[in-house]
């Protein structure tokens, strides 16, 4: 019974890294870059979220505004920083990358102060517990893995039968060649960064709901662990962001599990160095070549 | 056509080894007349620790073109090497302190060869995570292992408490002195032309017989050695040291020195980890306002400067007093005088 | 031009490496690319002193023959001798050790270092002080390091390069690149110099002076060169053995008369002809 409960908190928790994961892993896919400024895009919308809520916007309302924000920051973020450095050395992009980070994060510090603040989740997240056979279920957690399940079925959907997704993927399979094909590359990579920063949108509010409080520096280590996980998936693979979200999750949750929570953030790498001894791209990454 | 004068390589290590020694007197000078206040001296501890920091992860950065993001992680290895060594070792004093540098340095160089070997048969951006992933367990075990093992090894979380405080200024300066050159003549050697041509093109150093895993691996030990020198100074110039004084954070902040001084530039690591280490102490004492923005000042600055000199500030420069002196030679004109002497002497 | 004679291998060579161990035997050479065949029972055999040529169609596999010596690709099927020495279990560096040198068709230098910092890189192998003798400047290193400026200098200058020795090599003309690499090459002291298209993008008085330095080259290291060219004046002026690859296999060897009279060549490139 407390098995199955843990297992449940996994899902919960894997979910919010799997559709974290899932911004990485596209925008690593459509323009190689390690896109640090992600996990502060959540830390945004938990933000939105709260002062909107706190001002006595309607919560739903609240949450598409959250979800809004983040989407016009991270095109916001591409278009002013990463975009004028397309044709740089990756490792200036990915500087910039980190600058972003740094700036979101102190500036929410500069303006909301450095202590965590409550985060209203009971006012999105209505309803007691359901209980199943004896084991208790959290209505936050069934709303967490439902809501991201959804999210990944209609990206699938997005990335493998619309004419945008199509577009997608031409352009993190060739650039050039994707532009001589007629594809508007700049109108792809802004609307890889739009969908990207609508799922972190997304996992915010799910995580603020299940962590109820909201800080400047929420975003990073939520963010470096989403990152493990695209990375453990194979970065640029979607499927592999979902299979490397759920399996750090759960990973996170057993190991505490077990009582060795001071380790947890030891074990979430260790797993990751494994994997990449074994396969050197991740569980679903295709293997790298260069044509000689 | 005009011959130009070249200085030549004895004189060279004489003018380079004289401009050493200058710069230590100016510095004790300063220190001796209390021209830099003690809160001066400190910074200055500061950047020199910083500098070495740098001017290592520019080995594997620059020079080799990998992206390690676990530097700070040898960094601690180094730092509680040192610390746990002067504290346990029976004598005292600067005899004890330089061996527990050199002992740093060891140590974190066997952690290079430890988490290299794996993390170098890995490419690119894998490459990054990998040691970003070493770097935080790092950081995770300075913090448990304590607890969980019954040692009474790092303090844990509390931190490595009662580490003797030796370093000083004539011992960073020499500790400077001493990574800058040695990092100098490895590079400027058969050596260093290998790690260089792994950055340049991997494909064509293998096809040319460079055995390119043996000079990977050689390149993130050398980084690692002296990041592990960096941590031993940090240790002793704070007394004191806690597991998250190391963690990524820390790796990102030197990699930004070495990225935004150029990377492969030895003097851009150099003035890059001088100028960042000094510029957060300056603003502080600007005002207070200034002091809560320093942190986005420092963000816009770096975004700034990676859209409008992505390569860095100074690029692949490197300073070179010797070549300056040459083409001031040969501006002024004295190189008619000197070329006909070298003439007659042939 | 010397002629060829037949060997045991059941190939030809140039008489005067006839009765001499060839310094390359590759036999039933193939490799393939996730079920698809790139080159298939390859039979190639390079006379010590000999000037062969690889040539075909565009995609007839011609770099991956380059790729499978040099062991950029680990071959699926077939043994490669090199000097009579099996090369099975080696890696590229250990090829390059045992006397196998090339250039690369989209040229490989190191761009942001100097012409002369490329080929001391080819040298690295001659040199051996050890990296403490490098740190502290021991007098090993200072005369290794003469010595190899010495020789790199000498090298540069078959192709009247030493004036270019300061120079960054990605800042030269294209022409120059391409004589860089060979260059580069020859730092390593192969005995086998792979040269995979060296006249391309140079023009015809280039191509000229490239010929007979690729002649040159052979003469003064008594070393054999194999090259992959398009440019079939420079094919037929200077290879002495020619083999022609299509689809991944030889369809046919010979001397530069013989290839060009051989159907199946004229077929591989042009096309069949139409009936009627």
């Amino acid at each position: 019974m407390l098995f199955l409960s843990q297992i449940i908190n996994g899902l919960q928790l894997g979910s919010i890294y799997a559709l974290v994961a899932l911004g990485y892993s596209m925008v690593y896919g459509i323009i190689m870059l390690l896109n640090f400024a992600h996990g502060d895009i959540i830390m945004v919308g938990g933000y939105v979220a709260m002062l909107t809520i706190a001002a006595g916007v309607h919560p739903i309302l609240a949450v598409i505004l959250a979800i809004l924000a983040c989407v016009v920051l991270g095109v916001m973020i591409d278009k002013v920083a990463y975009a004028p450095l397309r044709s740089s050395p990756r490792i200036s992009l990915l500087i910039t990358a980190i600058g972003v980070s740094f700036l979101l994060e102190n500036l929410a510090q500069n303006i909301w102060g450095a202590n965590a603040r409550p985060f209203p989740n009971s006012s999105i997240i209505k309803g007691a517990a359901i209980s199943i056979g004896g084991v208790h279920i959290g209505n936050t957690a069934i709303v967490t893995i439902v809501v991201s399940l959804l999210s990944m079925v209609v990206l699938t959907f997005l990335v493998q039968k619309t004419k945008r997704g199509k577009a997608m993927r031409a352009v993190s399979e060739d650039m050039g060649t994707a532009q001589l094909m007629g594809i508007n590359v700049n109108n792809t990579i802004t609307f890889t960064f739009a969908v990207g920063s609508a799922l972190a949108g997304i996992g915010s509010i799910l995580y603020c709901c299940t962590y109820p409080q909201v800080s400047p520096t929420m975003g990073s280590m939520l963010g470096l662990k989403a990152f493990v996980a695209a990375v453990l998936g194979g970065i640029g693979s979607i499927p592999g962001a979902m299979v490397g979200g759920f399996a750090i999750g759960m990973a996170e949750v057993l190991v505490r599990a077990v009582g060795l929570s001071d380790w947890t953030d030891g074990v979430v790498f260790a797993i990751l160095i494994v994997v990449l001894l074994f396969r050197p791209t991740g569980l679903m990454g295709r293997p790298m070549t260069e044509k000689v | 056509m005009r011959q130009r004068v070249q200085i030549p390589m004895p004189v060279r290590y004489l003018i380079n080894g004289v401009l050493i020694v200058l710069l230590f007197l100016l510095g004790q000078v300063l220190i001796s007349t209390s021209i830099l206040s003690s809160y001066y001296q400190k910074i200055l501890l500061q950047v020199g620790v910083y500098v070495i920091a740098a001017v290592s992860l520019n080995v594997a950065t620059g020079y080799l073109g990998q992206l390690p993001l676990g530097h700070a992680g040898f960094m601690a290895v180094g730092g509680y090497t040192a610390g746990i060594f002067m504290k346990s070792f029976p004598i005292k004093g600067i005899p004890a302190f330089i061996l527990a540098i050199l002992l740093a340095g060891i140590v974190a160089g066997i952690f290079g060869i430890i988490i290299g070997i794996p993390a170098l048969r890995l490419k690119g951006d894998y490459l990054a995570i990998i040691t970003l992933g070493f770097g935080e367990i790092i950081r995770v075990i300075l913090l448990n292992i304590d607890t969980v093992l019954g040692f009474k090894f790092t303090g844990g979380a509390a931190g490595l408490m009662g580490i003797p405080k030796y370093t000083s200024f004539p011992i960073v300066f020499i500790c400077v002195a001493v990574t800058c050159l040695t990092i100098h003549t490895m590079m400027k050697s058969r050596h260093g032309r290998a790690i260089l041509s792994i950055r340049e093109n991997e494909i064509a150093a293998e096809s040319c017989g460079i055995n390119t895993f043996y000079y990977k691996t050689m390149a993130f030990v050398a980084s690692a050695f002296f990041a592990g020198v960096a941590g031993a100074l940090f240790a002793s110039y704070l007394g004191l040291l806690v597991p998250s004084d190391f963690g990524f954070m820390k790796s990102i902040e030197i990699l930004v020195m070495v990225v935004l001084g150029g990377m492969g530039s030895m003097l851009g690591s150099v003035l890059a980890a001088a100028v960042l280490t000094i510029v957060p102490f300056a603003l502080q004492s600007i005002s207070q306002t200034v002091a809560d923005y320093r942190m986005v000042i420092y963000s816009v600055l770096l975004i700034i400067v990676m859209i409008f000199k992505p390569s860095g500030l100074l690029g692949t420069y490197d300073f070179s007093f010797t070549r300056i002196l040459e083409k001031l030679i040969n501006r002024i004109g004295i190189h008619d005088a000197v070329a006909k002497k070298g003439e007659k002497s042939r | 031009m010397s002629k060829m004679v037949p060997v045991p291998t059941h190939s030809y060579l140039p008489e005067r490496d006839a009765d001499k161990v060839p310094i390359l035997e590759a036999r039933h050479l193939g490799i393939d690319f996730g079920g698809l065949t790139a080159v298939d029972s390859l039979d190639l055999t390079i006379g010590r002193t000999e000037i062969a040529g690889l040539i075909g169609p565009n995609g007839a596999g011609k770099t991956t023959v380059f790729n499978l010596l040099t062991k950029v690709y680990q071959p699926t099927r077939g043994t490669i001798l090199l000097d009579a020495k099996d090369t099975a279990g080696m890696n590229t560096v250990q090829v390059n050790h045992a006397g196998i040198a090339r250039t690369f068709q989209n040229i490989r230098l190191f761009k942001d270092l100097t012409v002369l910092e490329n080929v001391l890189i080819g040298l690295h192998k001659s040199m051996n002080v050890n990296l403490m003798e490098s740190v502290f400047r021991l007098p090993r290193y200072w005369k290794q390091e003469k010595e190899a400026k010495e020789k790199a200098l000498e090298l540069l200058s078959i192709f009247q390069m030493q004036d270019l020795a300061k120079y960054e090599a990605g800042a030269l003309p294209y022409g120059a690149q391409r004589r860089l690499e060979i260059v580069r090459a020859l730092g390593t002291n192969p005995k086998l110099l792979l040269l995979d298209e060296p006249a391309a993008g140079m023009n015809p008085s280039e191509t000229a002076s490239l010929m007979e330095n690729i002649q040159k080259i052979r003469d003064s290291f008594h070393i054999a060169i194999m090259l992959i060219e398009h440019d079939m004046n420079l094919v037929m002026g200077i290879c002495e053995g020619i083999a022609v690859l299509n689809y991944g296999k030889i369809i046919a060897k010979g001397t530069p008369e013989e290839i060009q009279a051989n159907p199946a060549v004229i077929e591989a490139y042009l096309g069949k002809k139409k009936e009627g």
